[in-house]
This record gives structure tokens, C-alpha cells and sequence, in this order.
């Protein structure tokens, strides 16, 4: 976890690394998705990397993460192949999930990224099990469970917030609130806006942070980690943030208009905290990172994303007698 | 103007339904997730805010457990709520008050007690959505004794269904295909009902009768056109109530035909097509002339790549081979 210690270049470099990374493959996704290349529905993250990079940073290889709908801002910021992702949204057995998940089933197990499910709020309790088998085990291993604010409407994220609390386990409950669950604003969903303070009734360590400051969510989830490696969790993380995109695809789409249904006045406004230029002129007023560093990172990135659509397009399609593989082991 | 065969979609029909039951009785009224978005519902809750308002048309967070019994317990006081579940699969949260509660209630009560409330649950599949927003689970809710299940396959039933599923004093499963929504049919503009538990001979045949529902019936309309060109007459039976089952109609069919293939968008194993053909054993022994013949979904879940959906789906091929081979 000490990972960057000393090492504000290398720490930065990393964080900035990934959030490109992240961005560039999901605006990657939305000529093929327009073109029909791509067919499965996906959930695009843009505007929100800092979440997963930050935190992600703070993590070790053993470390579990597990994600949503949206989560391939996750898969990658924890080390998944970038490859196998762009594979499986294009519905290829190359893909991490050999072509039968899609976009919203993404996974590298090895790589402590556990798993992602659709299901709002459906791997929260998984995330709290493996952090209960990480104390059973004697691990010391975190699970960070990712929910957007829509989880918060779900039973289960309370139930799993008790249990947690009531056993102390090493699980970081991450909420991007980004402000809408699909159609609905978050004030049409809950009686106040501070989903931090779901947490407090169950003695639960809960803080807001900024989620477009990756710096900030790195720094506080490190103290977050902290708390769990002494056994003093769960521990509960809203980050505030904003979709640049639609919810599902490049707009709202909504039956054939190609839109966003939220006030153009907030869109702009949220496009103004995007976090990626934000860091740049941080990195540069604070001249950590020099303009040709960044664009040089941007190259590489780039030149990544497109040999991983090189690849996945290259790549066979799964064998249609093979339907009925991987039912069971 | 009244008019004896205007033509609307499917999706309109069951909007239909909704603006002329909310209008006659103020007891209805429609909550669930996406109840204001097309996104969810596509066109079949049109208008509705509009003229009934957010008090009896109600959009509600991402909390079916707890929605779903919320319409369980206004039902139980005596209003008539219909809660919608945009997929079957985000109703996995709502399973306890659907069947421990909604479906038992009226039995606990030692009859006192009824529940007349509508959880219309709609299957959207395809599109390479995977796994999890594509299940068809009409049979597992079918299983359970207290409730009703029905499922329509064309705009006429939907309407005239979602009005029986309304007006009934039980729960009511109604189920919808997504597949469905854009197809155009008769619908009378008066309220009407088409009775639950009632089944429909959609075309007559000799040779072999063909059971479907839903969706489905669709697909065995295409096969038995097909059939023909081989010489084969096909009966079909659209179920239109899954559960209870309309027996009679399937006993007599396969008595004239004693043939039977059965067409489900469920698995295949313990599905209606199960249920089907254990009726036609016990109640038809001895009168069928081949083996009954299943063509379902494979047990295996919804894949997401579109090579692996093409063969997971029905094809009318698939149909059409099968049946070949039996009156072969
Ligand atoms: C149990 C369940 N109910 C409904 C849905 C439909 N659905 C898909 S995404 C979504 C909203 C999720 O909002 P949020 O959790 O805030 O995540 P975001 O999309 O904003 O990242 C909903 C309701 C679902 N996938 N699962
Ligand atoms: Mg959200």
C-alpha cells in the first residue's frame, strides 16, 4: 500500500495513466457502438475515472473489487487486460468473459477484479463475502464494494451494511453518486442528497469526497484502508460525481433520439469539473508532470486502445456448439 | 368513431387498457420502476401522468422488494394496484411478497382476506444483454399455487387480458414480451375482457397440434405456414393463461391431432412445456400417435455475443424440423 510512498511523480503519472486509459477506451467503444459493431448494452464511465483510478491506486494485487453495470472504469484502474475488455463488449471468446457476459459481466479474477453484475446493488453482499472470507482466512485483504447512488434504493445494501458493521469486515462500500439512476434524478429517489449519511446509524466510518479530485479520493482512501487493515471497518466512501454520457450508450437514445434527458445547464456545468483536464492543470501548476510527459502518456494510451480493438476485431466469435459450455465446472 | 378492426400495436393496446380502467375505477392505480420513462416500458404508459398524476401513477427508486410490497398491502386493504417489473429479472428482489405473501394470503386468511393487485413483469431479451436482463421465469412463478399467470401474444389478449388481470380478485401475473410491443393488431376501443384461464385455438389442424404461448405463438404461426408447403396442418393453441392451465383445450386438440410439440421462451427443464406433457400423459394415454416434442430455451443461461444468442433463441426451423420428423 506503500506503494507511492516518496513518489509523487510515479503516483501521479500512474493515476493521470489511467484515467486516459479509461476515457480512451470508453470513447473507443462509441463509433462501433453507433456503427452496430458493438451490440451489447454498455454502460459507459466517463467523467467518473478518478473514482476508480484513485482508489484502485491505493490497492494491492490481492485485493477484491466488485462492480456494476458500469465497471469498466473498475476492471481496468484494478489491472484488468485491456484486450480481454474491449474483446467481451464485442461479444468475442478472447473476451474476459469468453463473449458470454458483455459489457455489464466483466471480470479478472486474477487480478482481484472479482467480478460485475447489472443488477443494482447485487454484489454488494458478494463484496462483504469475500471480505468476511478475507477475516476468516486471515488475509488481510480488502473488498471494495462499487454501487452507484441507485443501490442506496435497495434493501440489501442496508442489510449488508449491518453485517458489515456488526463483524467488522475489511469491505470499502464505494457510492458513485453521480446523480441519477437511469431516468431519475436523486432527488426523486431519496429524501435528502447525502447518501454518506446511510452509513451513521450502523457506527459506520462514512465520508464524502470529491469524486472528480483524484487526488482527494486517493488521499482519503488511504486512510479509508487505513482503518480497515486494523480491523476498524467497514468503512463507507461516497464520491460526487457526474456521467458525461448517457446511461446506457454514447446519449439517452430515448427511442431513437439521440439526447440527454438532464438539463443541458448541468451537463455543461459537470463538463467544466471534468476530472481529467482538472488534473492536468494541477499536475502543471504544481509541475509534476510537463505537457509532452502528459501527451506522451496520451500517445501510448491511444496507441493501446486501438491495438485492443485491433485485437478483439481480429479475434474469433465464441463456436455456437460451444452454448452450452460453462453451465457448470 | 367506433370502429370494428382499427389496427394498434401491441404496447398501445395495453395503454389502452391502462387509461380506460384508471379512468372507471379509482381503486387501480400503476407503480413501479420506469412507470414514466419508454425506456423501461416502451409506449404502454403513454399519457398516464398526464391524466391520472404522480399520485396513482407512480415512479418509484430502485426498491422492488419493497414496492412490490407495498402493492401487495394496498391490495390487501382493498385497492387494485398493478406494480410493473421492466425486466422478470430485477423481480428476483420482489420474490418473497409475490410468493410468500401475495400468493398465500388469501389461503392464511382462511379465505377471509383476497388480493386483487396485478405484478405485471415484462421479459426483455436479446441484444446481447446476457445473463441477467433476458430470463423468462413464467413457469417458475406458475409453480406457485395463489397466483395466476397469464401471457398474451398478440394486442387483442393484451388488452383484453390486462383488463381480466385487473378486474380479478387474486393476483395476477401478466407477463409481456418486449418482442411484442410493435406488433399491430384488431383491438376493439371499448373495455373488453378475454377471460383468464381460457386458451385460444389461434389456427385449426389435423396433423399435429402445436402449444404455445406469448411470443411464441407468433413463432408456431410462421412454422405452421411452413408446414403447409409440406403438407402438414398444424393446430395451434395459444395458452393465453399459463396458470391455471386451460386443459381441456389442449386434451381435446391432441385427441384430433395425437401429435404434440409444445414451443416455450422458458428452459426446459420443470417448465410448462413439462407440465404439458405430463397433462397429455395422464389425460391422453394411449391416444397419441408419436412422442411429444419440446422445443424450449436450452439450460443454459441467456448468452451475451449474438452468435451464441442465435442459437440459443427459437427459430421457426427448429420448429418446423422437429414437427417434419414426426408426422414423417
Ligand atoms: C434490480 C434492478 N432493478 C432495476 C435495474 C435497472 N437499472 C439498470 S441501471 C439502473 C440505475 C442504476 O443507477 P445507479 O445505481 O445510480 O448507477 P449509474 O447507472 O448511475 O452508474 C437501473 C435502475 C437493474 N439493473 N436491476
Ligand atoms: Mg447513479
Amino acid at each position: 500500500m506503500n506503494l507511492w510512498e516518496n513518489n509523487l511523480k510515479g503516483l501521479c503519472e500512474h493515476l493521470y495513466r489511467m484515467m486516459v486509459r479509461i476515457r480512451f477506451c470508453e470513447e473507443s467503444f462509441i463509433e462501433p457502438i453507433l456503427q452496430k459493431q458493438i451490440k451489447c448494452p454498455v454502460h459507459l464511465c466517463s467523467g467518473q475515472e478518478a473514482i476508480a483510478a484513485g482508489i484502485c491506486a491505493c490497492l494491492s494485487g490481492k485485493d477484491y473489487i466488485w462492480g456494476t453495470h458500469r465497471s469498466h472504469g473498475h476492471y481496468l484502474a484494478k489491472g484488468g487486460d485491456l484486450n480481454a475488455l474491449v474483446a467481451e463488449v464485442y461479444g468475442k471468446e478472447t473476451g474476459c468473459s469468453r463473449g458470454r457476459g458483455g459489457s455489464m459481466h466483466i471480470c479478472d479474477p486474477e487480478k482481484g477484479v472479482v467480478g460485475a453484475a447489472p443488477i443494482v446493488a447485487g454484489t454488494i453482499s458478494l463484496a462483504m463475502g469475500a471480505a468476511l472470507a478475507s477475516k476468516i482466512r486471515k488475509e488481510n485483504r480488502v473488498s471494495v464494494s462499487f454501487f452507484g447512488d441507485g443501490a442506496t434504493g435497495e434493501g440489501v445494501l442496508f442489510e449488508s451494511l449491518n453485517f458489515a458493521a456488526i463483524y467488522n469486515l475489511p469491505v470499502l462500500f464505494v457510492c458513485e453518486n453521480n446523480l441519477y439512476s437511469t431516468h431519475m434524478p436523486i432527488s426523486k429517489c431519496r429524501p435528502n442528497t447525502e447518501i454518506f449519511r446511510i452509513a451513521e446509524p450502523f457506527d459506520i466510518y462514512s465520508i464524502r469526497v470529491d469524486g472528480n479530485a483524484v487526488m482527494s479520493v486517493y488521499q482519503e482512501t488511504k486512510k479509508c484502508l487505513e482503518l480497515l487493515k486494523n480491523g476498524k471497518g467497514p468503512v463507507f466512501m461516497e464520491c460526487l460525481t457526474y456521467r458525461l454520457r448517457g446511461h446506457v450508450g454514447p446519449d439517452d437514445n430515448i427511442q431513437g433520439k439521440h439526447i440527454d434527458i438532464r438539463k443541458e445547464a448541468e451537463v455543461e456545468a459537470w463538463r467544466e469539473k471534468d476530472p481529467i483536464p482538472n488534473f492536468e492543470t494541477y499536475l502543471k501548476d504544481k509541475e509534476i508532470l510537463s505537457d509532452s510527459e502528459m501527451e506522451g502518456i496520451r500517445t501510448e494510451e491511444m496507441g493501446r486502445i486501438d491495438s485492443a480493438h485491433e485485437y478483439a476485431k481480429n479475434s474469433p466469435f465464441p463456436k455456437p456448439e460451444d452454448l452450452e459450455r460453462y453451465v457448470f465446472k | 368513431m367506433y370502429s370494428n378492426n382499427r389496427k394498434i400495436k401491441y404496447c398501445k393496446a395495453v395503454n389502452e387498457a391502462f387509461h380506460q380502467i384508471l379512468k372507471l375505477d379509482e381503486s387501480v392505480f400503476l407503480i413501479g420502476q420506469g412507470v414514466t420513462s419508454p425506456w423501461y416500458v416502451g409506449n404502454t404508459t403513454s399519457d398516464l401522468i398526464d391524466s391520472f398524476g404522480t399520485e396513482r401513477i407512480i415512479d418509484t427508486p430502485v426498491s422492488e422488494n419493497a414496492v412490490t410490497g407495498a402493492a401487495v398491502g394496498a391490495a390487501i386493504v382493498g385497492m387494485k394496484p398493478i406494480v410493473v417489473h421492466p425486466r422478470l429479472d430485477f423481480m428476483a428482489y420482489a420474490m418473497d411478497p409475490i410468493i410468500n405473501e401475495a400468493s398465500n394470503w388469501m389461503y392464511m386468511s382462511g379465505g377471509r382476506t383476497n388480493v386483487p393487485m396485478v405484478i405485471w413483469g415484462i421479459i426483455n431479451r436479446g441484444g446481447e444483454q446476457a445473463a441477467q436482463h433476458s430470463q423468462s421465469w413464467h413457469s417458475l412463478f406458475a409453480h406457485i399455487p395463489g397466483i395466476k399467470v397469464v401471457m398474451p401474444s398478440n394486442p387483442y389478449d393484451a388488452k383484453g387480458l390486462m383488463i381480466s388481470a385487473i378486474d380479478d380478485p387474486n393476483p395476477v401475473l401478466y407477463i409481456d414480451d418486449r418482442w411484442l410491443y410493435g406488433i399491430e393488431g384488431i383491438v376493439p376501443e371499448k373495455i373488453y375482457k378475454v377471460p383468464i384461464g381460457v386458451g385460444d385455438i389461434a389456427q385449426e389442424g389435423t396433423d399435429v397440434t402445436i402449444v404455445a404461448c406469448s411470443y411464441q405463438v407468433r413463432l408456431a404461426i410462421k412454422a405452421a405456414f411452413e408446414l403447409r408447403k409440406s403438407g402438414i396442418e398444424a393446430e395451434i393453441i395459444d395458452l393465453r393463461t399459463i396458470k391455471p392451465l386451460d386443459e381441456n383445450l389442449i386434451i381435446n386438440s391432441v385427441l384430433k391431432t395425437g401429435r404434440m410439440a409444445i414451443i416455450d421462451g422458458g428452459w426446459k427443464s420443470y417448465g410448462i412445456a413439462a407440465e404439458i406433457s405430463a397433462l397429455v400423459f395422464e389425460k391422453a394415454f394411449g391416444k397419441m400417435k408419436t412422442p411429444i416434442i419440446r422445443v424450449t430455451l436450452p439450460d443454459v443461461p441467456a448468452p451475451a455475443s449474438s452468435v451464441l444468442e442465435n442459437s440459443y433463441y427459437i427459430k421457426v426451423s427448429t420448429i418446423t424440423s422437429a414437427i417434419e420428423k414426426l408426422v414423417d
